[in-house]
């Protein structure tokens, strides 16, 4: 007999997060389970404050949570509040990132972006720059190639943004708020091309976003407030009603992946 | 992928403009050692050049360069004669300050033993040594006397007709060479009013003692040149040139002279020692301290510049981080950063030094020791001034791009 493999990219299980102590304290997350498996992409939704991008730097590994364990690549990552993997190693291998800012490094050309990702990742400089050139090809943006963040347009620097998230073949894609700088029509493009690699790559992938325009893209939409994911968040009700080609084909619908598994 | 390069290569501007007041900083430093460097092959160049085994001066004296050294001319003939001495010169220098076409020439007239010595030991770039026994000169190009050129001086007019390069004097001022009865007659030189003066004096003086007043000819002598009077010697020199006979033990020789009671020896090393430790020593600390300094300012300044550069790029290096570089990644950015403006620094100062350092009124001397010595400062301070900036760039944490 042989077992189904193991979909799951990350899953995290009581995580919290406190910042100071006595009267200054914070509790920036109270206590938060959640579960990502490969070619989904999730939304987190909810005001200023509710822990989003607090919950996302935990995930990505960039600071550490008071207590909980969170588990990537069929093992425990970080638990209460250890590091068990070198993190940057680990980053570099299984995670991108996408930012509201682009953040590209304004010294390198767009395709230098992506390949020093490949680059400190130990690829070689030649097959660095091929698959630069692909990932910004597959982006749409490879007439940009040889150009400086600075000339290009804010959607451009996205795409060249995700071409650099992509550019390790990374498990997990974990974007914070990544079209608040971009008009509406631009913001869709992009949050769709983040389902579009989750379902070509297989990655799973992590949105924090205020836009509920686009929510229809996503598989899942999960609701924080106060450091807490709210059980049944009313965000996922118009994602399930409707009929979005793109969902159709490709996998399992919201409520099926909403269930526990 | 070279970061370092590939920031540069961007801001290229900024980076030549830093890079071009790094290297006139380090010009300065360069400079400062050719200037030491200068001033103590000035005050050798003479000890040097003469070639002397021994130097013969005034008793208890340091001269003829530390000090004023006064010895009889006929040293020079006991000196001769002493067993192991091979060849004698008398050594006669001291410097004037003439106008000439309207500007001021401060040069040190030398006197060459002629005719034995006839400058064949000078470094001639154009004209002759001395063939006649007064009236011509061989003067530095640095004078800018040409050949040919006629210059009075005392009495007497003297033709140019041989030219040096870089012959100057331990105090920097440019050399001429003439006979050594020309070079007395420059530095003796008197108007003809005192010359008068003093034969009256001398006619007086002899009146009043009783072999002037019985013998009329002692009073006519007295009223006469000084070259006509026995009693009175020929001026003095200010140091005796000894050259020692191959095979001879030139401390013998040392101490035999030494043992007379009106003159002193140094040997030539002994001589150069007290230029150095004497009379260049003051200068030659200040400038050492100064350079010291230049370069303290100089690592100072390229730490700033580089921990301003790292500030300008934080935010990428905390980009870097959040990729998953490691730090040698950000150092090696930091670091090659710091050797390349290093590197182009000096080597601008270098260049630019090669312009500059001409126009310096002293001469400023850039020898190959010390300019691997200063490439070996400019590698240390690099680093050093790097370690700020990769001290900044290690506090980075990838959190800041999210912040």
């Amino acid at each position: 007999m042989v077992s189904a493999p193991d979909t799951r990219v990350v899953e995290a299980f009581g995580l919290t997060k406190v910042y100071g102590s006595g009267n200054t304290e914070v509790r920036a997350l109270r206590g938060i389970d959640l579960s990502l498996s490969r070619g989904e992409v999730i939304a987190l939704l909810g005001p200023s404050g509710a822990g989003k991008s607090t919950l996302l730097t935990i995930i990505g590994l960039v600071n550490p949570p008071t207590s909980g364990r969170i588990m990537m690549a069929g093992r425990t990552v970080v638990e209460d509040g250890q590091f068990a993997v070198d993190v940057r190693s680990f980053r570099r291998q299984h995670m991108g990132f996408v930012f509201q800012k682009a953040n590209l490094i304004p010294f390198l050309t767009a395709r230098e972006n992506v390949q020093v990702a490949m680059e400190i990742n130990g690829h070689s400089p030649r097959l660095a720059k091929r698959r630069a050139t692909e990932l910004l090809d597959y982006l749409g943006v490879a007439n940009r190639a040889d150009y400086y963040p600075s000339t290009l347009s804010g959607g451009e620097q996205q795409r060249v943004a995700v071409a650099r998230a992509l550019a390790n073949q990374p498990s997990l894609i974990l974007a914070d708020e990544p079209t608040a700088a971009l008009d509406s029509v631009r913001g869709r493009q992009v949050m769709e091309l983040f389902r579009k690699v989750a379902h070509e790559r297989q990655a799973g992938v992590i949105v924090v976003t205020h836009d509920h325009r686009a929510l229809d893209v996503f598989d899942r939409a999960l609701e924080m407030e106060d450091g807490l994911i709210l059980a049944n968040p009313a965000a996922t009700a118009p994602i399930t009603a409707a009929e979005v080609d793109l969902r159709n084909t490709s996998g399992p619908s919201n409520q099926d992946r909403s269930k526990p598994s | 992928m070279n970061l370092a390069l590939k920031d540069v290569r961007h801001n290229f501007g900024r980076f030549v403009l830093t890079a071009i007041g790094i290297g006139l900083l380090l010009m300065l430093v360069m400079g400062m050692g050719g200037i030491y460097r200068g001033l103590v092959d000035d005050a050798t160049l003479l000890v040097n050049r003469v070639d002397a085994d021994l130097w013969v001066v005034q008793k208890n004296t340091r001269g003829p360069f530390a000090e004023i050294s006064r010895i009889p001319a006929n040293a020079e003939d006991r000196v001769r004669a002493v067993p192991g001495v091979a060849s004698t010169n008398d050594f006669v220098s001291h410097t004037i300050q003439r106008e000439q076409a309207g500007r001021t020439l401060r040069m040190t007239v030398q006197g060459l033993s002629w005719p034995q010595d006839k400058g064949a030991w000078l470094p001639l770039i154009a004209g002759r040594q001395i063939e006649q026994a007064h009236f011509e000169m061989i003067a530095d190009k640095s004078l800018g006397l040409p050949l040919g050129h006629r210059m009075v001086l005392g009495k007497d007019t003297y033709t140019v007709v041989g030219l040096t390069r870089n012959m100057a004097s331990t105090s920097g001022d440019s050399m001429v060479f003439v006979t050594l009865a020309d070079s007395q007659a420059i530095q003796y030189d008197q108007s003809g009013e005192a010359v008068r003066l003093e034969r009256e004096a001398r006619k007086s003086r002899a009146s009043d003692f009783d072999p002037g007043r019985v013998q009329p000819e002692i009073l006519n002598r007295a009223a006469g040149p000084s070259s006509g009077i026995p009693a009175l010697g020929p001026p003095p020199v200010s140091a005796v040139l000894v050259k020692i006979t191959p095979g001879a033990d030139p401390l013998r020789v040392a101490s035999t002279i030494a043992s007379w009671p009106d003159v002193s020896v140094y040997s030539a090393d002994a001589q150069r020692q007290l230029l150095v430790s004497g009379m260049v020593d003051k200068s030659r600390r200040q400038l050492a301290l100064f350079r010291g300094l230049l370069i303290i300012v100089s690592a100072i300044i390229m730490a700033l510049i580089l921990y301003t550069l790292t500030l300008d790029k934080i935010h990428d290096i905390a980009v870097l981080k959040l990729m998953g570089a490691r730090n040698l990644v950000v150092i090696n950015l930091i670091l090659q950063q710091a050797l390349l403006l290093g590197t182009i620094g000096y080597g601008i100062a270098y260049i630019a030094g090669q312009w500059v350092f001409p126009i310096f009124p002293r001469r400023v001397l850039i020898v190959q020791e010390d300019l691997w010595m200063l490439a070996g400062i400019v590698l240390g301070i690099s680093i050093l001034a790097s370690l700020l900036g990769i001290w900044r760039a290690m506090r980075v944490q990838a959190s800041e791009v999210i912040a």
